[in-house]
């Protein structure tokens, strides 16, 4: 009663100012912001989605249906882009995380001079991908490209990274896995940091050998930071798109091959100006991207032994 | 099994950690690590697990020269003084684990585990993980873990240092108990006396790396070979008076005040000295060594004490009731044999 009593005294005061809507006024810089720009696009990308013969310039569009949905879902370019982009996740995530975690391993022994190793590492991360992807589309060149040069070594003939449509996945999987790996080092070295190496002497005692320290200690430890990475990896992965446009002269492939989803979405929405396409489009990716989400959540939950 | 230290040395940057220590530890029986904090029983201890790599010396095990041996060799059983269990797995899977080690087959090597969790009772805890146990039933997961291999020689880092002052007695007797179950050669860290005193066959007590004495646990308190030692054991602590030996022979305070008469002669004159008396090796009976006067009678628990003063040093004694001495009394004491120590003031040697 008392706190009624002096609640409605409160309420004397002017205007909005002590109402229970006083706190709305200190935070509508910031909803305004996010209502501007990342609610209201969203809605519209939703909206322009349903949109069946909307024209960008007019506004004009014949009904709401599924129209947009239906066209991307038999289009075969849509059907390849998703598949593109699926075998990018399921190549690239795997082996780079497996990869990282091998080199952050290493990077986390206390060796003399791992310091240079471990900025050799992240060297990619602090330059441009356009820069990085140039010198890649060097060396996957089929005649002076080093990879060649060295798979040559081994008597394998010259493969066609960027000329042969059928080795482009293939180029733009390996460029992803190294593109992916300074990334995933870091998340990974920082985790292995956090495990005490009490357990590491504890297990030597036991007469663990390394080994088996690793497959029986780091990993099981690491696993809530792998499972993280995971699935962060396979939401970026998801949306690969950037990675094409060194390689292939910003096309996607030697002939119109290689669509990604976002590359689908871009396509349709800056060359043949399908608003409504890539509208659909960018809702089926944000399904994809929000089912990884949801799993990332359920798993960080899950895996937590302290 | 007997293991034998031979001018065992541990040098960090700057810290000697441990100093040409030379001694044995006597086969299956459990001997206590006792020293104050920093003075290197865990570099000790971890040196002869093969964590810590020796700086000079050997140590020996029977007569394997096991200096250089990697701790994956040594056959030994280690319980952290946080216990290291490993987090993700269960009770039962970290007691596995050396065995897992060993490739032993799964039944056997479950059936092994549950033995030594029902050794150390915890035997309903075995699905739990480590985040759910209390600080003693980890404890005891730990030492079962480090027993499961039947270790040559099992080691304790100050296990009981995180336990509360019950649990810490409780646990106490579980270690002797299966000590004495096992007859499994122990070494056992710890910086509190009494604790050594009450579970030990012998204890070696350390200073700042030096090992001051190896001794059962009575002998040590009975027949301190230095000061320190006579200072680091018994509670209430000992009482250290400063002073020379006068013409007679006896004991003088540097200021000239008093002089306490000595049973045993053994000073050379003029020689500067500590004296030092337990609080019970004073006595109120016939033959009397010096003049005293009470300053407070109190109790501490169920003991009864006294601060007295002899001269211009104020001393604590044990004092019963059966005494009816008040404060401001002037009454003479009298010492006995057994407590009363006298040092050379410079090496802290006993005379
Ligand atoms: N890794 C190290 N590097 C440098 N100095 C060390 C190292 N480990 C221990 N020391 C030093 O060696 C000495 C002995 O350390 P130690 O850990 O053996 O002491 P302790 O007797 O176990 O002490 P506590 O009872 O506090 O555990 C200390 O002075 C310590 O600072
Ligand atoms: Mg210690």
């Amino acid at each position: 009663m008392a706190a009624a009593v002096l609640g409605s005294k409160k309420k004397s005061g002017s205007g909005i100012f002590n109402t229970k809507w006083e706190p709305f006024i200190y935070l509508a810089p910031f909803l305004i912001g996010i209502i501007v720009f990342t609610l209201y696009p969203v809605i519209n990308i939703v909206l322009i989605s349903f949109k069946e013969g909307y024209r960008q310039i007019t506004g004009a569009f014949t009904g709401y249906g599924l129209g947009n949905y239906a066209r991307i879902l038999s289009d075969p370019y849509f059907i390849n882009a998703l598949k593109n982009t699926a075998m990018y996740v399921i190549f690239v995530v795997p082996i780079s995380t497996v990869l990282s975690l091998f080199f952050a391993n290493l990077l986390n022994q206390k060796i003399k001079g791992i310091a240079i190793f471990q900025t050799a590492f992240f060297l990619p991360m602090v330059t441009s991908v356009t820069a990085i992807g140039l010198v890649w589309k060097l060396m996957f060149n089929d005649r002076i490209g080093v990879i060649n040069a060295v798979l040559g070594l081994f008597g394998v003939e010259p493969i066609g990274w960027l000329i042969d449509p059928s080795m482009n996945i293939w180029a733009l999987i390996i460029y992803g896995i190294w593109n992916m790996m300074p990334f995933t080092i870091i998340l990974l070295l920082s985790g292995l940091q956090n495990i005490d190496p009490l357990y590491y002497t504890a297990a030597r005692v036991d007469g663990a050998s390394s080994s088996k320290q690793f497959f029986r200690i780091t990993v099981p430890l690491l696993a809530p930071t792998i499972g993280l990475t995971c699935i962060i990896n396979m939401i970026s992965a998801s949306k690969v798109f950037g990675e094409l446009f060194p390689l292939f002269n910003g096309s996607p492939g030697t002939a119109y091959n290689l669509f990604t989803v976002v590359y689908y979405i871009y396509y349709e929405f800056s060359v043949s100006r399908h608003l409504g396409y890539a509208a659909a489009a960018s809702i089926i990716l944000f399904l994809i991207v929000f089912v990884f989400t949801m799993i990332q959540l359920y798993v960080q939950r899950k895996w937590k032994y302290y | 099994m007997q293991i034998k230290i031979d001018h065992l040395t541990k040098k960090f940057p700057d810290t000697v950690a441990v100093d040409d220590f030379t001694m044995d530890f006597e086969s299956g029986k459990l001997t206590a690590l006792l020293g104050p904090s920093g003075c290197g029983k865990s570099t000790m201890l971890n040196m002869l697990a093969g964590i810590l790599p020796v700086t000079e010396g050997h140590i020996y095990f029977d007569d394997d020269d096991v200096t250089d041996m990697p701790p994956q060799k040594r056959g030994v059983g280690l319980v952290f003084q946080n216990y290291a269990l490993y987090p993700h797995m269960t009770v039962l899977e970290n007691i596995c684990f050396p065995l897992e080690i060993q490739k032993v087959n799964k039944a056997e090597r479950i059936e092994k585990a549950k033995e030594m969790a029902k050794l150390v009772q915890i035997d309903q805890y075995l699905d739990r993980l480590p985040k759910e146990l209390s600080g003693g039933q980890q404890q005891r997961v730990a030492i079962a873990r480090a027993l499961i291999k039947n270790p040559r020689l099992l080691l304790l880092d100050e296990p009981l240092s995180n336990l509360d002052a019950r649990l810490r007695l409780e646990m106490r007797e579980e270690i002797r108990r299966i000590q004495q179950e096992t007859k499994v050669t122990t070494i056992f860290v710890t910086h509190d006396q009494e604790e050594a005193m009450s579970i030990s066959d012998s204890i070696v007590l350390m200073k700042n790396g030096v090992l001051m004495q190896v001794d059962k646990p009575q002998e040590l308190y009975d027949d301190p070979k230095h000061q320190f030692v006579a200072s680091f054991l018994g509670n209430p602590p000992i009482n250290m008076i400063d002073g020379k030996i006068n013409e007679d022979g006896d004991f003088e305070l540097l200021d000239n005040s008093t002089v306490i008469k000595l049973n045993s002669k053994v000073g050379q004159v003029g020689q500067e000295v500590v004296l030092g008396i337990r609080p019970e090796a004073i006595t109120f009976d016939e033959v009397k060594n010096a003049k005293a006067e009470i300053i407070q009678r109190y109790t501490m628990g169920k003991e009864e004490l006294a601060n007295i003063k002899i001269g211009s040093a104020e001393i604590r004694v044990y004092l019963s009731s059966d005494y009816t001495y008040k404060t401001g009394d002037i009454i003479e004491i009298t010492l006995r044999d057994k407590g009363v120590f006298l040092f050379d003031k410079e090496s802290g040697k006993r005379l």
